[in-house]
């Protein structure tokens, strides 16, 4: 069963196609939910306040902030290093790191689901899902890349398992993401690039950060070992890395079981 | 036009190597071994070249400068080896700011296209970016405003 609430201003997802577990008193939906309002609580830079306000404003140090703000901050930096800049969470001297808050947020989300003994589900934040198992007929799960010239169709089907998928994409914020070294220029020769990766959080920063490079994203995207991805230009091209077709075959391809913890 | 294209190639071309040779005859070689095979006193092993020949450049090992050149800081290292060169190195390439990574990065498998298909099939779950109500009702909300009457 599957349930859905908008946190975030986004709708977040998260079906389970198992017996839900007898034992805890809130139902495992009430529990992710309740754990994203608690991000948002913390994280929401225009929430004055969120620890994140607090930070920004100069009222807490970085430094002696709260676990999660420190985890996800070194997440930040560690990103920003591995990109070569292209990711960088700092803009006009103000941290703000939705950008990597949100697959941070659904990874976190689902390794809880995890440790509850929960083994076939997805959480899905706004496009960007944490697939685990198998689907309500026992198959690979079927996630659709949204065509970004028409949000009600997909223009290609992936069979997924254990692995995470985060797109990003110009066409429905506007140009949402920039060139941190060309600030002024809207990233815009690519509308959409979905990366698939070992888990959401690593799929989600690197989608982020290739996309704001533009037609070079795809290629930034092969050169990283266990991502994948799709990439369409502004004419409905399509790119893709040279393992792609394997996760649009309808047999299981669990090589990407790479979140062993249990 | 095409004798234009032409000329202007050359012109170009001599132009790059008039810069290319100031620059060589300026820049200095610093060494880094000392030559193991001193010319000057006597001959080279197992080479057909006569001793007494004295060659334009000594044996060894040697570091040129460090170079801007725009994108980072490129510096090479030549080997010599009976007034030949045997092998250059980059002692550095520009790898350092995001442009020249960027460039570096170009050197890439061509990898496959297509034109995108919209697809029958049915899906469990749509990947998009994100979607956002908020940029929508705030437009909403700014053109209620400009449409309310001032009364």
């Amino acid at each position: 069963m599957g349930k859905t609430q908008i946190i975030w201003d986004m709708p977040i997802t998260v079906e389970i196609t198992e017996e839900l577990k007898g034992d805890s008193s809130i139902s495992p939906f009430d529990q992710i939910f309740a754990f994203f309002a608690h991000v948002d609580a913390v994280f929401n830079i225009f929430n004055d306040s969120s620890e994140m306000s607090r930070i920004n404003r100069g009222k807490i140090q970085k430094e002696k902030g709260s676990r999660e703000v420190k985890e996800v901050l070194a997440l930040c930096e560690k990103t920003k290093r591995e990109t070569g800049g292209y990711f960088d969470c700092e803009r006009d001297g103000l941290i703000d790191p939705l950008g990597i808050v949100k697959g941070w947020a659904v990874k976190k989300a689902a390794d809880r689901l995890v440790k509850q003994g929960y083994a076939n589900f997805y959480i899905d934040a706004g496009g960007d899902i944490q697939i685990r198992g198998r689907n309500t007929d026992n198959k690979l799960w079927r996630v659709g890349i949204r065509n970004p010239f028409n949000r009600f169709e997909t223009v290609k089907t992936l069979f997924l398992t254990n692995c995470g998928i985060a797109t990003s994409g110009s066409y429905i914020r506007g140009n949402h993401i920039r060139n941190p070294f060309d600030p002024k220029k809207p990233v815009a020769d690519v509308v959409s690039l979905t990366v698939v990766g070992p888990d959401i959080c690593e799929a989600d920063r690197f989608a982020t950060a290739a996309f704001a490079m533009g037609k070079r994203g795809i290629y930034y995207i092969e050169k990283i070992p266990g991502l994948e991805g799709y990439a369409i230009d502004q004419k409905g091209v399509a790119t893709y890395t040279s393992g792609f077709e394997q996760l649009i075959k309808q047999k299981p391809v669990d090589y990407m079981f790479a979140d062993q913890n249990p | 036009m095409k004798q234009f294209v032409l000329s202007g190639i050359v012109i170009a071309a001599f132009i790059l190597f008039s810069f290319y040779y100031r620059f060589s005859n300026r820049s200095q070689v610093t060494l880094i071994n000392p030559p193991k095979n001193n010319l000057d006193s006597g001959a080279v092993p197992g080479s057909g070249t006569s001793p007494q020949a004295r060659l334009p450049y000594k044996d060894g090992t040697f570091a040129g400068d460090i170079v801007d050149a725009f994108y980072g800081n490129i510096q090479v290292e030549v080997a010599m080896q009976n007034g030949r060169i045997v092998d250059v190195r980059f002692l550095q390439y520009p790898n350092d700011r995001p442009h020249s990574v960027m460039l570096n990065q170009y050197a890439l498998p061509i990898l496959k296209s297509e034109a995108i298909q919209v697809q029958s099939a049915s899906v469990d779950i749509v990947s998009g970016a994100t979607d956002s109500s908020k940029a929508f009702i705030q437009s909403l909300e700014s053109a209620l405003n400009k449409a309310k009457n001032q009364s």
